[in-house]
Parts: C-alpha cells; sequence; structure tokens
C-alpha cells in the first residue's frame, strides 16, 4: 500500500459564484521511501496542492478531494485536532524562503523544542539533547551554539538547515520540499540538495521535491508529475521522462532547458501563457498553446490514462521519436 | 544591552532641557500674576505690589528668573508652592500615588480589552465581530472624555446607582496611607468594605481614561496582527502542527506586539493629559486636579515643577518602552 494517496483533490480560492480552481482533480500517489518530484511553472498548482494537503490552505480558500488518504488514514474525514496530531510529525514541510520561514523573536534551540516537546511529550532537558543532535544531523557547525541564535544571526543556508531539522525533527514518514533551494546561491544550493538526499536515505522518509530545475529532478528523483494550470499531465518514472516524454507540455518543458538550445541564438519556447481565471478553454487546457492540438483537444477535456507505465493527460500522445500518435 | 539603555539615555538630556524651558516660557505667558491673584487687581498698593514681586524674585527679567530656577533644579530643588508653602516636591509625591493608581486601572483596563478586540477582530477579519469591535473602538476613540465621563456617571451612579459620583473612597472610612494606592491601602488596613468602595469609585474613572488608549491599541493590534498573520513563519507554525490558539498568541502576538508597545508606551502621554479631565469630573485628588488649580492660582513653581515631573514620568516610560522593545524584538537589541 502506498503511503499517500491523493484521489481528486481540488482547490478553489475566491466566491462560490465565480470560484477559480487553482488546483483540479490531482491524483498522485506516492510509496514509502520515494522520491517524488513535482515541477511546472509558477502558479500552476503545485505549491497549493501540497499546501493543501498539510492543511494550510485558509479560508476563503476551499480543499474538496474524494480521497487523501496518509499512512491508511484519510485526512479528509479526520477532526482538526487529530490533523494536527499527524502533521509536522509524520508529515513536515520547508519552504522555499527559509530566512522569512523562521520566527524572528524567538531562538532556533526554541523553534526546534518546541516541535520536539510538542509531538514526541519530551521533557525539557531531553528536547534540547534531541535538538543538538538534529542540528548535528543537518551539519550546522557549532551546532552547540547555535541554538541560543536568532534567525537574523544566521545565514539563508543556515535557516534553510534549521527548517529541515525542525521538519525532520519527528522522524517524518514524508517529507515535503517546496523549492528548498530557490533562495539560495548556486554551491549552498547543492548542499541543500545533497543534505536533503542523504537524510532521505538515512531516515527512509519520502520526499516529495516541488522545482523548477529539471537537473535536480534527473539526479535525485524516482518518479516525477508535470503540473499545467492547476492538473496535473503526465506522471511517468525517471529517468524515462527525460527519454520520452509522452505530453507534449512536457516535451516543451524539457526542450526548454537552456542546454538543450545550446548554440541556437533563442531558447526553445512555447508561445502563449498560461490560462487565467477567466479564459480557460473547454478543452484541452493546453489546446491553446499545443503544437499537436486537433479538433477534439480543443473541445473535450482529456483524462489522466496510462500508457507505457506513465499517466498522460493527452488526447495525441507523443511516441519515442517526440511525434504525437493519432 | 547595557550600551543599549546608555545610548538611550543619552538622548534624554537635552529633551529634557527643552522642557524646562518650554514649561517655564508658557506659565509666563499666561497675564497675570501669583501676587494679583491672591489680591485681587481692584484694591492693591502699587508699593506693597513691588515688594512682594521682589520678594518672590518675579522682578528680575525672565531669562534671570529661568537661570535661577535652572540653579536651584540642578541641586534637584523645585521650589515651594507659593499658595501652601509647602515644597513641590513633597505635594506632588502626595498626590501622585493617586494618579498613578488611577492610570494604572486605566491602561490595565485599556490594554486587555484592546489587545483582547484586536486579536479577535484580526482572526475573524471582515466578519460581523470584525466590523462590530472595531466600529466600538472608532466610536471610543471619538468620544471626549469630559461628555464620556458624565454619560457614565449618568448611567451607573445617577440612574443605576451602582457606583458612587466621585472622590476615592467612601466618607465613612478612614484609611491610613501606606503605599499612597487606596486599593492596597484599603487591603493593609483591614477594615471591612473599605476595598469594595474603593473599586466601586475606580472603575468608571479608569474606564473613562482607559477607553481611548483602549481605543488605539484595539486598532493597532488589529493591523499588526493581520500583518504578522500573512508572514510565512506563521505558515511554518501550522505546519508544525500547533494548536491555532498557539499560533496565535505564542507565534503571531510576540511579533505583533512591537508596534502595539510603542502605542502603549506613547498612550501614557495622552493618559496624563487625560487625567487632567478624568480626574477634574470625578474630583479625584491627584496631580491632574492639582495642576488645574495651580494653573489658576498662578502658582508658578507648582506649575513648572509639576510639568516637569509629569514630562520626566512620560520620558522615562519611553525610555522603558525603548528597552522593551529590545527585550521583545532580538533584531533591535543586536543593532549596532
Amino acid at each position: 500500500m502506498s503511503l499517500l494517496e491523493i484521489k481528486n483533490l481540488s482547490v478553489e480560492f475566491g466566491s462560490q459564484d465565480n470560484p477559480f480552481r487553482a488546483v483540479q482533480d490531482v491524483n498522485l500517489s506516492i510509496n514509502r521511501g520515494e522520491i517524488v518530484g513535482i515541477v511546472g511553472e509558477s502558479g500552476s498548482g503545485k505549491s497549493v496542492t501540497m499546501l493543501a494537503l498539510m492543511g494550510l490552505i485558509e479560508a476563503p480558500g476551499r480543499v474538496t478531494a474524494d480521497q487523501l488518504v496518509f499512512d491508511g488514514q484519510d485526512l479528509m474525514t479526520m477532526s482538526p485536532a487529530a490533523k494536527r496530531h499527524l502533521v509536522g510529525k509524520d508529515v513536515a514541510m520547508i519552504f522555499q524562503d527559509a530566512l522569512t520561514s523562521l520566527n524572528p523573536a524567538y531562538t532556533v534551540g526554541f523553534q526546534l523544542m518546541e516541535t520536539l516537546r510538542l509531538h514526541m511529550g519530551l521533557s525539557k532537558s531531553e528536547a534540547q539533547k534531541r535538538a543538538l543532535e538534529l542540528l548535528e544531523l543537518v551539519e550546522i557547525p557549532a551546532a552547540k551554539s547555535r541554538l541560543s541564535a536568532y534567525p537574523h544571526q544566521l545565514s539563508g543556508g543556515m535557516s534553510q538547515r534549521v527548517m529541515i531539522a525542525m521538519a525532520i525533527a519527528c522522524n517524518p514518514k514524508l517529507l515535503i520540499a517546496d523549492e528548498p533551494t530557490t533562495a539560495l546561491d548556486v554551491t549552498v544550493q547543492a548542499q541543500i540538495m545533497d543534505l536533503l538526499v542523504s537524510l532521505q536515505k538515512s531516515q527512509d522518509m519520502a520526499l516529495i521535491l516541488i522545482t523548477h530545475d529539471l537537473a535536480v529532478i534527473a539526479e535525485v528523483a524516482h518518479r516525477v508529475a508535470v503540473m499545467y494550470a492547476g492538473e496535473i499531465v503526465e506522471t511517468s518514472p525517471v529517468p524515462e521522462i527525460f527519454y520520452r516524454p509522452h505530453h507534449p507540455y512536457t516535451q516543451a518543458l524539457l526542450a526548454s532547458i537552456p542546454e538543450h538550445s545550446k548554440g541556437a541564438e533563442r531558447l526553445a519556447t512555447l508561445p502563449g501563457v498560461v490560462p487565467g481565471q477567466y479564459d480557460r478553454p473547454i478543452g484541452c487546457l493546453l489546446s491553446p498553446r499545443c503544437p499537436y492540438a486537433n479538433e477534439k483537444c480543443r473541445n473535450e477535456h482529456p483524462k489522466l490514462t496510462q500508457t507505457h507505465g506513465s499517466f498522460v493527460r493527452c488526447f495525441t500522445p507523443l511516441d519515442e521519436a517526440g511525434r504525437p500518435i493519432v | 544591552m547595557f550600551n543599549f539603555i546608555l545610548r538611550r539615555i543619552a538622548v534624554v538630556i537635552p529633551t529634557f532641557l527643552g522642557i524646562t524651558v518650554l514649561a517655564f516660557a508658557l506659565i509666563h505667558m499666561i497675564p497675570g500674576d501669583p501676587v494679583l491673584v491672591m489680591v485681587g487687581e481692584r484694591r492693591l498698593d502699587p508699593e506693597f505690589y513691588r515688594q512682594a514681586m521682589q520678594r518672590l524674585g518675579l522682578d528680575q527679567p525672565l531669562y534671570m528668573q529661568y537661570l535661577h530656577y535652572l540653579q536651584k533644579l540642578v541641586s534637584g530643588n523645585l521650589g515651594e508652592s507659593l499658595v501652601t508653602h509647602e515644597p513641590v516636591m513633597a505635594e506632588f509625591l502626595k498626590l501622585f500615588p493617586a494618579t498613578v493608581e488611577l492610570s494604572i486601572c486605566a491602561m490595565l483596563f485599556a490594554a486587555v480589552t484592546g489587545l483582547a478586540a484586536g486579536i479577535v477582530a484580526a482572526n475573524r477579519r471582515g466578519t460581523a465581530v470584525d466590523h462590530v469591535v472595531m466600529g466600538s473602538a472608532l466610536t471610543g476613540y471619538s468620544m471626549p472624555i469630559f461628555w464620556w465621563g458624565l454619560v457614565l456617571i449618568m448611567l451607573f451612579s445617577v440612574h443605576l446607582g451602582w457606583t458612587p459620583v466621585s472622590g476615592r473612597i467612601d466618607l465613612e472610612f478612614d484609611i491610613p496611607a501606606v503605599t499612597g494606592f487606596m486599593l492596597i491601602d484599603t487591603l493593609l488596613s483591614g477594615e471591612e468594605g473599605a476595598f469594595a468602595s474603593a473599586l466601586s469609585h475606580l472603575i468608571l474613572p479608569a474606564i473613562v481614561l482607559g477607553t481611548i488608549p483602549m481605543a488605539v491599541i484595539a486598532r493597532m493590534t488589529r493591523s499588526s496582527m493581520l500583518e504578522v498573520l500573512r508572514e510565512d513563519y506563521i505558515r511554518t507554525a501550522r505546519a508544525k502542527g500547533l494548536s491555532p490558539v498557539r499560533v496565535v498568541v505564542v507565534h503571531a502576538l510576540r511579533n505583533a506586539l512591537v508596534p502595539v508597545v510603542t502605542v502603549i508606551g506613547l498612550q501614557v502621554g495622552t493618559l496624563l493629559a487625560g487625567a487632567v479631565l478624568t480626574e477634574t469630573i470625578f474630583s479625584w485628588p491627584g496631580i491632574g486636579k492639582w495642576l488645574i488649580d495651580s494653573i489658576s492660582r498662578r502658582d508658578y513653581p507648582v506649575v513648572q515643577g509639576g510639568i516637569l515631573l509629569v514630562a520626566t514620568l512620560i520620558i522615562l516610560v519611553n525610555l522603558l518602552v525603548d528597552i522593551l522593545y529590545g527585550v521583545i524584538n532580538p533584531r533591535i537589541r543586536h543593532a549596532r
């Protein structure tokens, strides 16, 4: 049985009469110890999907799902109090901007120990001991003195390490990393990524990695879900997805990697923009931008269907040569 | 931390000098002088007037008077009242506890209700609760103190008869002044019913005096809280699985408090200004009423000394607020 099973998760914002669906019918399952990447451009619903899973979407946002099963328990039918026993303990999340994600008014030690005492019921001295271990685990130098440091005394990379220490404090079964390296400079990015992957192995947790960086996906992920305009358009194993993208959007995404356009004057792009609230197409959401779109694509909304070990939301999935199968 | 406090104190000295100039200049600008007020203008013998002015040192040029005043001040002497011949400091200390007691109770009322109202409104933003709470705050803020005091007296003292109209305690009680705070002294005296009497005398003035600060604190808390609730670290706190109450009280409130504490500090000035009106309405024997009486008697030393002492107090409170900032917000403490 998979660790996480999301069935038809949708998130709406705005008024009841005129809602905007930021996330629509997302289906995703994660196995224990698996690393799954979620890619897609800004506003495609990657973060919102994960925030919804964590229960962090606030009114007036509305979350609906047929099922949101984590470790055998359906989060949708749980009381908020019961859910809080899971969130932060068995499912943890780290965010993009570590500098602003730590509370400036409290020491690193306080913020670490808070989680430990809440979920593990540790005494103050036990929590302190464990907090120190955690800081050492995330390779923070002079860990002992960092316990009494305030967030403004830490660098960006150091803050993200603290965030990671907080997230893995209670040995979570699933860690969600929402663009954990975006706000950091390149050398630190690599360090943080290495740390995350080594922790994933040593703690044996599943990792969901939200990122723009396809190179990172190629290196660490087992599977990848591609999101476009609030929908998953393709889930495929890595590295297959890089050799044989099934969805035209995935193909375009891969083509836009700068390395693929070496020597060319311009980077490969997909014309047009992601549809917003008022210009959502009736048919396939990509149809106005898709080079292969036909009449059916423009009038009917495709479902996620299985082809060659991948799930694809397309009427004309691509073959090995990258041409649509008619 | 020590350096931080020293730097703040250094700023205080010029402020203090400025206040002595202002207090001195303002009271001398009011037409009339103590001698005229005491004997009346009509039957004034010019020779007697000249002698009296000379005796009081009021015949000298203003700048000389000021320098003399400053000289005495430096040696810690605030002078004596021209009317009672009591040292200004002694009179101040005798009346001050009454004002402090009233102000503390008013501030307690303002801070507790203001903070609670602001927090509730922020967390129920856009709902009827928010509108009602903030509407009441605006109404409270717009209310003239003297009118609001009279309305409350009419309602609670005259119509309902729940509270007394004026004074600090019923006349039947004779409470020895130990601390000067009636609430504490009545408890110490052990007289039955004395504490209840003191409390019932205090409630209305405290509410009247605390209304404006309460409104300011409520509005400040709400907007500050709303800002903080949008911060990334609040999302982090919620992602830890903390209860909503803990997220608001521990993680949001501490950060939201920084501007609120400033406002509370600034309100101490408003409070003492308001005390002048409130004490007059409720015949509360504090320094507000003392200052008003002294102004009409042109009791120069009392007015100057009183203003100086009140200003010193406000400076001290602001200093305290600055230091408190450093405690609440570690980033300020570490700034060099």
